[in-house]
């Protein structure tokens, strides 16, 4: 359960924009819409705590995130929330396996390499685990980068424009492992995007205006 | 994964920038080590070799010289002093013990010493087999001889005339060994000791062959009176109270036609003469160590501006910014101390081969041994990885994730 409230932010240069309330229910799939320029990628950082808004608060299963030290902040972001980028960015000097086990470190947890081939072999990359990013395909980046979001098996998965680069056959094939993900993953998923062909799959919209 | 080990692949991801870095760290460190190394030997082998002699007396001449002569055997001899005159000083109530000193000779440029059993005593020498020499042509060498020279006790050899080179060999007599002596870490290691008269005869025979040659000089009139003229080449003097050091140089300087010189002035002299050098080339090293960190400094700050989003990615991952931190401050010091070992290896080894190459081996040196200064390297190293990895590891610490990873 995540909750929205009455949250705003400042840019540097002045202008404010105020983001309505918003209720999500544990293992609910949303959209995020939004033209360019009107706060998706604000309101996606300030979600995952990477961005501290002004006013408002954001609760995440009970947890007041921006009232947690930066440290735990960080660790609780690692836990509990994946995010996949709209360009899949990995650690070049690391392999894919590395890349994997660097997220499970970096939050703490064990190094547990049955989850990293549970995972790769759900995404169907299983065999790539000791290539090194720039051996891969976008497309197969893109995979190790949801791999990556859900190793920790967060709470929250954030995708921001994952489709907005692919074709349409890779950006239908992306929004179902996303969804897929999601489901074996348990966690809440919420799409940002201002890409017409992801809306039909989902029901939940948040729409910025 | 650890921080360390995200660093260590960081480093491995690009070879050729990290290994001009650790080049270049290596080489000041290598060339400082050197320079450790070496003065330390020189200083302790000058210090070693004159240890227990206070004063040299020699003839008249550059003071340096005849410290060098007379203790390190290598230079010239300032020239001869009458055996008569060194008595009377030896007998003087400053002096507790006097070791008169004939030079002229070699054996394959070792030089042939003769001295009397005061040298035994002031040098605490000590044979390894056979004796001490004691009627004339026996001799008792150094270890370094008898292992360089390879000669045994009962071997016999020509002495040349002159310090060094073999052209003009004393045929008339042979010099026998009859003791080696156990290795005593200074010169005498390196000398091939008799008693004094065998110098005398060996060039007494010499005069009479040359007689035909050149008859111009006094020694063509009888050999009798000769001996009253008898010399040596240096008196080494041990003092037998402080009071002697202000009163009987100055007395030799004055009163006599020779002159007196301080082994231990001479040799802060003409370390103070090596010193300059030293200090040019550490300055030199110190520079190389100064860019070195700043190229380190640079291909941090360049990686870090490519990896910035590598590490906005981290952090959304739920690195904290103490982990990033240490990540890069970490790379930067494995470079720096990977550099600093390397260079000590390299320093030892190139002294080391260095010392295998000298010809002297008056003064041979080794890169075998390790000194506790080095520790100074060490830590000049991590130092130095934490001066150049400081800034960026701070930009690493501040980064605006939020900003960094909207821009993309």
């Amino acid at each position: 359960m995540i909750a929205l409230n009455a949250v705003s932010h400042n840019y540097e240069n002045g202008h404010k924009i105020g983001f309505k309330d918003w209720q999500i229910d544990g293992g609910s799939q949303w959209l995020l819409l939004g033209a360019s320029g009107s706060g998706k990628t604000t309101l996606l950082h300030i979600l995952t705590g990477i961005l501290k808004p002004q006013q408002g608060s954001v609760t995440i299963n009970g947890t007041s995130i921006y009232d947690l030290s930066s440290k735990h902040l960080d660790q609780f972001r690692g836990r509990n929330i994946g995010i996949i980028f709209q360009r899949p960015h990995l650690i070049k000097s690391l392999t894919i396996k590395e890349n994997l086990i660097m997220a499970q470190s970096f939050a703490n947890l064990p190094t547990d390499l049955n989850r990293v081939r549970e995972v790769l072999t759900s995404l169907g990359i299983a065999d790539k685990k000791d290539a090194y990013p720039n051996e891969l395909s976008h497309g197969q980046l893109q995979r190790v980068s949801i791999a990556r979001a859900v190793i920790n098996r967060p709470t929250l998965l954030i995708a921001d424009e994952p489709t907005s680069s692919l074709d349409d056959k890779n950006a239908a094939a992306v929004l179902d492992l996303l969804i897929n993900q999601s489901d074996i993953n348990q966690a809440t998923l919420i799409v940002a995007t201002h890409d017409k062909r992801v809306k039909d799959a989902f029901t939940n919209t948040y729409e910025l205006s | 994964m650890s921080p360390l080990k995200i660093s260590w692949k960081s480093i491995w991801s690009k070879p050729l920038s990290s290994a001009l870095n650790i080049m270049l760290i290596a080489f000041g460190t290598g060339i400082l080590t050197i320079l450790l190394l070496a003065s330390k030997q020189i200083s302790d082998k000058l210090e070693n070799n004159s240890k227990d002699i206070d004063l040299v007396v020699g003839a008249k001449g550059s003071p340096l010289q005849l410290i060098l002569s007379s203790i390190y055997y290598i230079d010239f001899p300032t020239g001869n002093i009458p055996l008569k005159e060194a008595q009377e000083l030896a007998k003087s109530p400053f002096v507790k013990k006097a070791v008169p000193l004939a030079l002229g000779d070699n054996y394959n440029g070792v030089r042939i010493v003769g001295t009397d059993t005061n040298f035994v005593g002031i040098y605490k020498l000590k044979v390894k087999e056979g004796k001490f020499w004691q009627s004339d042509f026996e001799t008792t060498i150094g270890s370094s001889v008898a292992k360089n020279l390879k000669l045994k006790i009962g071997d016999t050899f020509y002495g040349a005339h002159g310090l060094t080179g073999s052209t003009d060999i004393h045929k008339t007599h042979a010099y026998k060994v009859v003791g080696i002596l156990i290795p005593q870490g200074n010169v005498t290691d390196n000398l091939i000791l008799t008693n004094i008269s065998s110098v005398w005869k060996m060039h007494d025979h010499d005069e009479k062959k040359h007689e035909h040659d050149h008859d111009s000089k006094d020694h063509k009139e009888d050999k009798a009176p000769e001996i009253q003229n008898k010399e040596i080449t240096s008196l080494l003097i041990q003092y037998r109270s402080p009071m002697s050091v202000v009163m009987f140089p100055r007395m030799v300087n004055e009163s006599t036609n020779m002159q007196a010189a301080s082994p231990a002035q001479e040799s802060t002299r003409l370390f103070s003469l090596i010193g300059v050098g030293v200090d040019t080339l550490q300055w030199f090293a110190l520079l190389i160590m100064f860019i070195a960190a700043i190229s380190v400094f640079v291909n941090l700050y360049n990686s870090l501006k490519e990896r910035s989003y590598d590490l906005a990615i981290m952090r959304t991952l739920g690195a904290s910014r103490t982990k990033l931190f240490l990540i890069v401050i970490a790379e930067g010091i494995m470079l720096t101390l990977a550099g600093t070992i390397i260079g000590i290896t390299l320093g030892h080894l190139a002294l080391e081969f260095i010392g295998s190459n000298q010809e002297s081996s008056q003064a041979q040196l080794t890169g075998l041994i390790l000194l506790s200064d080095e520790a100074y390297l060490f830590a000049a190293g991590l130092a130095i990885g934490i001066f150049a990895a400081i800034i960026p590891a701070a930009q690493a610490y501040r980064s605006n994730i939020s900003k960094i990873l909207s821009k993309n």
